[in-house]
């Protein structure tokens, strides 16, 4: 008997078909994975499963029953639980008024907050998911936040429980108290369904895992008969480079230097306090840390997208604090901003304006102040065709493309330029496999041709195998500096975690 | 200066600023409930005048005046059901909404006076609710003479501003009503039907609004005039937001703002030598500086103005 069967599932929006005729078959109290690049439908095929979308065809079985889930509420009433991977809370409520909203225990007319509190308590307690139930959502941690949704499933004694790229936000610790705590859900009769594109987290957690791609189900195997290498076969439809290869250098001068710099963030109040390194040409700086640790602070000072308060930002001998943006731009950095959507496109503009952001004043784009429409067209052309960047022409808006494709278009934009520094801030968040192996490729690329690369992210692998020094950032503060071949994952995470390491 | 000290604070200024917050006070706790659910009710002028107009309307053809304070609640819920049709249904923005209610309120109510009583100016007068007291608060020294001998509408404020301050914070109505203004997707997620709670929130909303317009029409004047709410619904939307979206809040900065009215209207009938047109602008200048002020510090639902579908 199954836990969950849908059959047939079928799903569009518009044009774009997001589920094509999937099937899924979760067993009782398994783990279950559904794996998948962005963009093949797992979380479309979840929210129909959870009730936020409507299927135009299919059907669903719970327990062999044949169930119409239209709605969220009647998902929750079916004992389906869904860990969203934005989380679903209200920041300026207490974990206690997030997790009961719409459940509440009642007093007359009253909410009972007495009851309330302690059932969660109880809760926490039973499942070994530690929080202050009193706390407010805004002032506890990621990782307590998501013990909070997963709670907030439970509370409504749901069985049945879809985690949606949880480990997506988590410092590695977190992430291991988060399988510690599935493992947990299992054995007291839980059902799981863990959503991602990592392909490690899979191999270690999961029962069985069932493939997606391009909306489609590519096929179920049990996690115990396979391998990373052909898990990304089957999720990117051809042989995947899953590691890259950096090639060795010498020692060289320092091209770019900050020194003691100090950056004021009023919106959370984090400070960036004395941030100092060097980056010598062509080598990859890695900066590791939770988000929210400096690093957005770090990116916006060093791109003059926010004041900083002192110190010294040098790029070969002159300093760079006095400049704006645009004439940072100009003498030759290139950003990859860490929020794309903000920063680095125009969602509603097509690919040729968004391709000629930032130098629309200067030639050749743009002669005695007019815009050059067939040099525009010409330009963005071309770099459609070098960096790969699939699923549309130069007239089609950005907000089209997959976030992968996206990225790459900002990245044909900035290194084409010339760049004499790069600064990438998660350059390959939400972004495909296929993607992220051409994106660290170009990367690589500068940096074998010597320019210097400060590489600002969040994925522990991602870091490791690009940089060669990284240094890590807890609450604004460079903790330590280390040399990205020597390190291992656990002391990078226990570093971003603000734990000391021997050594 | 004494003169002007004692004008400012005598018990009458006071007993004038509770008179003159009720209307708004009503319409700032309409606007609280609805921005809560998020829903940005510039409307609240429109409702008020509804009210007004409907309350007028009521007590003309029954005699009665509490009919028209029945019908003022009525028909400023109908005009507020109208507005969250509009901005939760159709998803249309909530700003220019609001501001075409206004207008279609006062046209509405204009032409209705011209068709039923055939003067565009004002209404004939009608029964008006009368004063009353309350027995026991009679014999308390000081507040006897503040909440003595007035409409009854103006208890009845006191204890709705309480009420809902406890629906918005004491009951799970509530709790969902500020989630959903926070965060629709995390109320949808945990099965609160978010449309729901809205019109819920938007048409409270009006039936407040159009229960301090009937204050306006029948515990003031006995009539109805063109336009008579005069900005109130834009001072109340103004109180709702000094008053961090709170009942209890928004009660406080509508006595602020009417004090200010209060003095002014005071200062005016004393010989000040001092521009009648400077005095009259007080209760302005201080709405613009107290809501400067505000803006900065005040942190609203985090949703607020947002359409909410989950397949857009």
């Amino acid at each position: 008997m199954y836990a969950v069967d849908m059959k047939g599932i079928t799903k569009t929006f518009g044009d774009t078909v997001a589920n094509d005729g999937v099937d899924l078959s979760v067993e009782e109290e398994e783990i279950h994975c559904i794996l998948g690049e962005n963009g093949a439908g797992k979380t479309t095929l979840m929210n129909v499963l959870f009730g936020l979308y409507e299927r135009d065809a299919g059907e669903i079985f719970l327990h062999d029953k044949e169930v119409n889930i239209r709605k969220p509420s009647q998902a929750i009433d079916h004992g389906i639980g869904m860990i969203h991977q934005n989380f679903m809370l209200v920041n300026r409520l207490s974990v206690t008024d997030n997790i009961v909203a719409g459940a509440e225990p009642k007093k007359g007319i009253r909410l009972d907050r007495k009851k309330a509190v302690k059932d969660v308590r109880r809760l926490s307690e039973k499942y070994g998911l530690k929080v202050d139930p009193e706390a407010r959502i805004e002032n506890i941690s990621v990782g307590d936040q998501q013990r909070v949704e997963i709670l907030k499933a439970l509370y409504r004694k749901a069985d049945i429980l879809i985690l949606d790229e949880p480990t997506a936000v988590l410092t590695p610790q977190e992430v291991e108290d988060l399988f510690r705590i599935m493992r947990e859900l299992k054995e007291s009769g839980k059902t799981l369904i863990f959503i991602t594109h990592k392909l490690k987290e899979t191999m270690t957690i999961t029962d069985r895992i069932t493939i997606l791609r391009d909306g489609k189900k590519v096929g179920t195997v049990e996690t115990g008969d396979t391998n990373p290498r052909d898990l990304a076969q089957m999720m990117v439809g051809r042989d995947v480079v899953l590691s890259v290869e950096k090639s060795e250098r010498e020692e060289r001068p320092v091209a770019f230097e900050v020194k003691d710099l100090n950056v004021h963030n009023p919106t959370n109040n984090l400070y960036l306090r004395d941030v100092s390194f060097e980056i010598e040409e062509g080598e990859v700086l890695g900066v590791a840390g939770v988000e929210g640790n400096g690093q957005l602070e770090l990116e916006e000072g060093l791109m003059g997208l926010r004041p900083t308060e002192s110190g010294e930002v040098i790029l070969r001998g002159s300093d760079l604090r006095e400049l704006t943006t645009r004439e940072r731009k100009k003498i030759g950095i290139a950003h990859i901003p860490s929020d794309r959507l903000r920063r680095g496109l125009i969602a509603e503009f097509n690919l040729q304006r968004n391709m000629i952001l930032g130098s629309e004043w200067d030639r050749p784009f743009s002669r005695r102040g007019f815009l050059d429409r067939n040099r525009i067209k010409e330009y963005t052309e071309e770099v459609i065709e070098d960096f790969d960047i699939r699923g549309g022409t130069a007239d089609v808006d950005a907000k089209s493309l997959s976030g992968g494709n996206q990225q790459k278009v900002i990245l044909g934009r900035e290194l084409t330029r010339d760049p004499e520094l790069i600064i990438a801030a998660q350059p390959t968040r939400g972004v495909d496999v296929g993607a992220i192996e051409y994106i660290h490729g170009e990367l690589l690329n500068m940096r074998d041709r010597g320019v210097p690369v400060l590489l600002i992210s969040a994925e522990l692998d991602e870091l490791r195998s690009l940089s060669d020094r990284i240094i890590v950032l807890y609450e604004g503060e460079i903790v330590a500096s280390l040399d990205a071949d020597a390190v291992d994952e656990r002391e990078l995470g226990l570093l971003m975690a603000g734990e000391e390491v021997e050594g | 200066m004494n003169d002007v000290l004692a004008a400012i604070f005598s018990i009458n200024t006071l007993a004038a600023m509770i008179r003159m917050a009720t209307p708004i006070a009503l319409a700032a706790m309409g606007g609280t409930f609805s921005e809560r659910s998020g829903v940005i009710n510039i409307g609240l002028e429109g409702m008020i005048l509804t009210g007004a107009f409907a309350g007028v309307a009521g007590s003309y053809y029954t005699g009665n005046p509490w009919v028209g304070v029945l019908f003022a609640v009525i028909f400023g819920s109908l005009v507020a059901g109208i507005f969250a049709v509009f901005t939760v249904k159709f998803k249309a923005n909530h700003v220019v909404a609001g501001v075409g209610l206004n207008i279609f309120a006062l046209g509405l109510t204009t032409w209705l006076m011209q068709v039923l009583w055939g003067g565009r100016g004002v209404s004939p007068n009608v029964n008006g609710l009368p004063r009353v007291s309350i027995p026991v608060l009679d014999k308390v020294p000081v507040v006897n003479k503040l909440i003595t001998n007035q409409s009854p509408l103006v208890y009845i404020m006191f204890a709705l501003i309480i009420g809902g301050w406890f629906l918005l914070f004491k009951t799970p109505l509530g709790l969902r009503i500020r989630m959903t203004g926070e965060r629709p997707e995390a109320a949808d997620t945990l099965g609160i039907n978010v449309s729901r709670v809205k019109y819920f929130s938007v048409i409270l909303s009006g039936a407040l609004s159009g229960l301090g317009g009937a204050y306006l029409s029948l515990g003031y004047l006995n009539m109805f005039s063109r336009n008579m709410s005069a900005g109130r619904g834009y001072m109340a939307l103004a109180a709702n937001i000094f008053g961090q979206w709170n009942p209890l809040g928004g009660l406080g900065a509508s006595f602020l703002f009417s004090f200010s009215e209060a003095v002014q209207l005071r200062l005016q009938s004393i010989n000040l030598n001092i521009a009648n047109e400077l005095i009259q602008m007080i209760p302005y200048a201080i709405t613009i500086i107290v809501l400067a002020g505000a803006v900065i510090k005040s942190r609203p639902p985090e949703a607020l103005g947002e359409h909410y579908g989950t397949e857009e």
